[in-house]
């Protein structure tokens, strides 16, 4: 199992980035790796075991569920059921917290899955710095740094 | 059920702050409201179970458990067993993580507890801000002490101000001192940034260099004083302000540098009389001698004082200061040439090897008494000496090692002469601004009534900091020596 972990200080209140990363249909509206979404079957994207279906800007199509939604937590969790990453067993996490001595909040980005060992340093690099740092990088800029 | 909640972002690694974390028992050497604190039946402070029963300054008395430890998730809790306040049920969990994105530490600190009713309010703000936010800034504090700071543990944001510093990758000689480039960020909560026009150069910073103090780990900057003027101030900051010229001698250690920022609360106006490269090369030393001859040992009129090294650059202004007091001043040196600059810088005896031991020589002086009052830096070559030269019930104030370490004593034996032994350390007289204030303010009157003169003798280009060290070292120097940013080098 591969863990691969990344976090942020995003200079926003922890409600202003949870009402961007919440929405679990809306990785176009931040993310810059993303071009389209939806969600199958119709379903509200905070339904518990939905599935959005995604494109990447390179082409790539994903399919994740949403396996865990906390407002209390701030923290969603999901799985990729079909990628063409290679990855296996793979389930992340996305958790704010509230810095309380400014205006400001914690951004943590992690996950763990299964690979060819051959792959895992190449997977790291992806997942970590362009997934997770990139999508940091573009909540940044989107909250002023 | 009342949830208190702190969160901060320290910018250290996150080992460095679960380092003083994770030591259950360590608090009352770090939070400022612990005074004292102790684990009770011999348990270790990081075994699950263990108690802390432990004092705060306010008088209160609680105790607490450690309920978990997690090395692997940087996580601990504890719960309150027993306490003078009552914050009953309370159980709270500290919890750290890195932040990978440029650097820096997450720490939290949560707890749940209940009260008696009516006192919901007042409890929680004494655990939020008494407790957990006064400890966040106290390891805040201690982490920029303990290593070095500003220019490595930069975020380069874009607002920060570009500089040279003079540092090193490793422990080692001179040649470890290296042009690197820094970039002094700007100033957060209780921060200054200096532009700074000339900096002093101590022995100490030779041992930071070498490892032999660990104020520095390397990759890092030595340095302890400075001079400069005053670009910007963080929050909180009300005795500086913009352009204003200042100096410092402090920790943490980082002075050869163009540009810098760092704790304001040490920094402190200079008055217009005294000059920048005075400043520079006085400050640390100037201050030192105040408080050796003033707090450590109250020199009077008619003691006997012996100072080693009475022509070096603490040494030159002991003997000023001390003759001025009205002590009979006595310098230990080893040459003509330096004997000659003690007598100019007021001694009225100075001691050279000879045939005769340094004792034998000073019993002669003092017609057998022996002198009431030792200052040495020397260390492992003369402590031994010292102790024979000094009368009953004299006292002998060991401030440096510069021949090596003193070693083993057995105490017993100052028993013979009613012995009072001094061990001062510079930090521990000069840690409070009220403490500098008022060191600093005879210091200044010292230097403008003329009863001491500091004047640097050597200035090297802040580049040429490793010929400076190699000169200290080699003992070359007589007084003191300077930087000056290569730009402001004339």
């Amino acid at each position: 199992m591969t863990h691969v972990y990344a976090s942020s200080i995003i200079s926003a209140p922890v409600d202003a980035v949870w009402a961007v990363v919440r929405d679990y249909n809306a990785l176009p509206a931040w993310h810059p790796a993303i071009a389209e979404s939806r969600i199958e079957e119709g379903r509200p994207a905070d339904q518990v075991g939905c599935v959005r279906a995604f494109r990447l800007k390179d082409g790539g199509f994903i399919r994740e569920q949403l396996l865990a939604l906390s407002d209390y937590d701030f923290t969603f969790t999901y799985s990729i059921l079909e990628s063409p990453m290679g990855v296996q067993n793979y389930v992340a996490v996305m958790k704010l917290s509230p810095v309380t001595d400014g205006n400001r909040c914690f951004a943590e980005w992690f996950a763990d899955f299964d690979c060819a060992p051959d792959r895992e340093a190449e997977l790291t690099a992806t997942i970590g710095g362009g997934v997770f740092q990139g999508g940091f990088d573009a909540l940044k800029s989107r909250f002023g740094g | 059920m009342i949830k208190v909640h702190r969160s901060t972002v320290i910018q250290a690694p996150i080992a460095a702050v679960w380092a003083i974390l994770r030591d259950f028992n360590g608090h009352d050497r770090w939070h400022p409201a612990v005074a004292r604190s102790d684990l009770e039946a011999g348990r270790k402070t990081d075994q699950v179970g263990a108690v802390r029963n432990f004092r705060l300054e306010s008088g209160v008395r609680l105790r607490e458990q450690l309920l978990s430890l997690s090395d692997k998730d940087y996580s601990l809790r504890y719960a309150i067993v027993e306490s003078d306040v009552p914050l009953q049920n309370y159980v709270a969990e500290i919890k750290l993580k890195p932040v990978t994105d440029g650097g820096g530490t997450f720490c939290s600190w949560t707890s749940h507890f209940t009260t008696p009713k009516g006192r919901e309010d007042e409890l929680a703000s004494l655990v939020a801000e008494g407790v957990y936010t006064a400890g966040f800034d106290a390891i805040r504090e201690r982490v920029s002490a303990s290593q070095f700071s500003a220019p490595s543990i930069t975020v380069r944001t874009g607002t920060g101000i570009d500089g040279l510093a003079m540092g090193i990758k490793r422990y080692g000689g001179p040649e470890e001192l290296q042009q690197i480039d820094v970039e002094a960020p700007p100033p957060g909560p209780g921060k200054v940034r200096l532009a700074q026009t000339a900096i002093g150069v101590n022995f100490i910073d030779v041992y930071c260099r070498t490892g032999y103090f660990k104020l520095l780990t390397p990759p890092g900057v030595p340095g302890m004083e400075a001079v400069g003027t005053v670009i910007d101030v963080g929050s909180g900051v009300r005795h500086l302000s913009a352009g204003q010229r200042v100096g410092y001698a402090c920790l943490p250690v980082g002075a050869y540098a163009t540009v810098r920022t760092m704790p304001a609360a040490l920094v402190f106006p200079l008055p217009d009389r005294i000059d920048d490269a005075t400043a520079a090369a006085g400050l640390l030393k100037g201050m030192s001698a105040e408080f050796l001859l003033h707090r450590v040992h109250r020199v009077q009129k008619g003691e006997t004082v012996l100072i080693y090294a009475p022509a070096g650059g603490v040494g030159r202004l002991l003997c000023q200061w001390a003759a001025y007091l009205g002590a009979t001043v006595i310098g230990a040196t080893s040459s003509e040439e330096k004997a000659r600059l003690a007598r100019s810088a007021g001694a009225h005896h100075v001691i050279l090897p000879g045939q005769k031991s340094l004792e034998e020589q000073v019993k002669e002086i003092t017609k057998g008494r022996g002198v009431d009052v030792i200052y040495d830096a020397v260390g492992r070559d003369s402590f031994a000496h010292s102790i024979e030269a000094l009368a009953p019930c004299g006292h002998l104030i060991s401030f440096g090692q510069a021949s090596g370490d003193i070693g083993a004593w057995d105490i017993g034996s100052l028993a013979s002469k009613s012995i009072t032994l001094s061990r001062p350390n510079f930090g521990h007289y000069t840690d409070t601004p009220e403490k500098v204030q008022a060191i600093t303010k005879r210091l200044f009157q010292a230097i403008e009534q003329r009863i001491i003169s500091i004047e640097p003798e050597r200035h090297y280009k802040l580049s040429d900091a490793a010929e400076a060290h190699r000169a200290l070292e080699g003992r070359e120097t007589t007084g003191a020596s300077i930087l000056i940013p290569d730009d402001l080098y004339r």
